[in-house]
């Protein structure tokens, strides 16, 4: 299954309808989307408004490829999960989202060669038509590790770290 | 009035923000933890940790920042923690800046989403932030945030 997913508060209809045409034009079945309160229906594609956190990891799970918007949440699960990933930044100046963060999340994601970016429509429409042979990488941890734990505790427990 | 463990407060909104979170847990360990988040749907990520509901909010809803900080400012003063940490966004704003307030020291870990500047609340983190951590090495600055690792 190909799970599409647009993150936890604004819909993001300017990639469902790449993604369900897509699905409609190549018939593909195995796609199921949650597209956000009020958002644009797919015609092509079974979708619920919000999954609760337990569907969401359960379909997260079953799924074979993740695609999404660029936000933390959708890219770390992939991440966690081990599932190849191909996002899309929603766009505040189209009224997607509150700023225009997502954008250099997916180019710094990108540079770190975790995560497969479409920037637009097109280049979504060229992604989806190779999205059986893209891959993950392994797994990452189910913890942050190293440096920042590790100052984080020592202010925890010490209160080193903190400012004058 | 020392404890044996710490208290800590790690408190943060649903999605990428509570993902970040709960990436952390090693650095709570030995502590006692709360939880706090906008939904009770993600109780079992916590195990059998101590959970709690607090109400949600962004910018775009004044009302709602109200009640989100006035739930946080009862949980803050019901439960006295030494530590509050967030890894954003509004809530775990307002915990800070309560936490502040009365005495509690602090940590921001600002979002790795925000990879070209701070978000809005991790900028505004940095008047009521002990410890103000940004997850990008670019962004740190002399007089903080500061840079000392990130969830990845």
């Amino acid at each position: 299954m190909i799970l599409v997913t647009v993150g936890t508060d604004m819909p993001f209809d300017r990639m469902m309808k790449v993604v369900d045409e897509w699905a409609g034009e190549s018939g593909r079945k195995d796609v199921f989307a949650q597209i956000g309160e009020g958002g644009w229906e797919p015609r092509h594609i079974p979708f619920v408004n919000f999954f609760d956190p337990a569907e969401f990891k359960q379909h997260f799970a079953e799924a074979r490829l993740i695609i999404g918007h660029a936000g933390m949440g959708t890219i770390l699960s992939a991440l966690l999960h081990g599932k190849p990933i191909l996002v899309m930044p929603k766009l505040a100046r189209l009224g997607e989202h509150r700023n225009e963060h997502q954008t250099a999340t997916a180019k710094r994601m990108m540079e770190l060669g975790n995560v497969n970016v479409a920037f637009d429509e097109d280049e979504m429409r060229a992604k989806l038509s190779l999205v059986d042979s893209l891959q993950a990488r392994g797994p990452i941890g189910a913890y942050a590790s190293g440096p920042l734990v590790e100052g984080i505790r020592d202010f925890i427990f010490t209160g080193k770290g903190k400012r004058a | 009035m020392s404890r044996s463990k710490p208290k800590v407060l790690a408190i943060a909104s649903g999605g990428g923000h509570w993902v970040q979170l709960l990436r952390l847990r090693p650095a709570f360990e030995g502590c006692d933890v709360i939880f706090a988040t906008a939904k009770e749907g993600y109780r079992s990520d916590v195990g059998g940790a101590d959970f709690r509901v607090i109400v949600d909010a962004n910018r775009s809803n004044k009302i709602g920042l109200l009640k989100s900080a006035w739930s946080i400012f009862r949980l803050i003063r019901s439960e006295r923690p030494d530590v509050i940490i967030s890894t954003g966004a509004a809530p775990g704003f307002f915990a800070l800046k309560i936490g502040r307030l009365v005495g509690i020291r602090t940590i921001w870990v600002d979002s790795v989403a925000n990879a070209e500047e701070l978000s809005m609340s991790g900028a505004k983190a940095g008047s009521c932030a002990d410890l103000w951590l940004t997850q990008w090495p670019h962004l740190a600055r002399e007089g903080g945030p500061t840079f000392i690792g990130n969830v990845l």
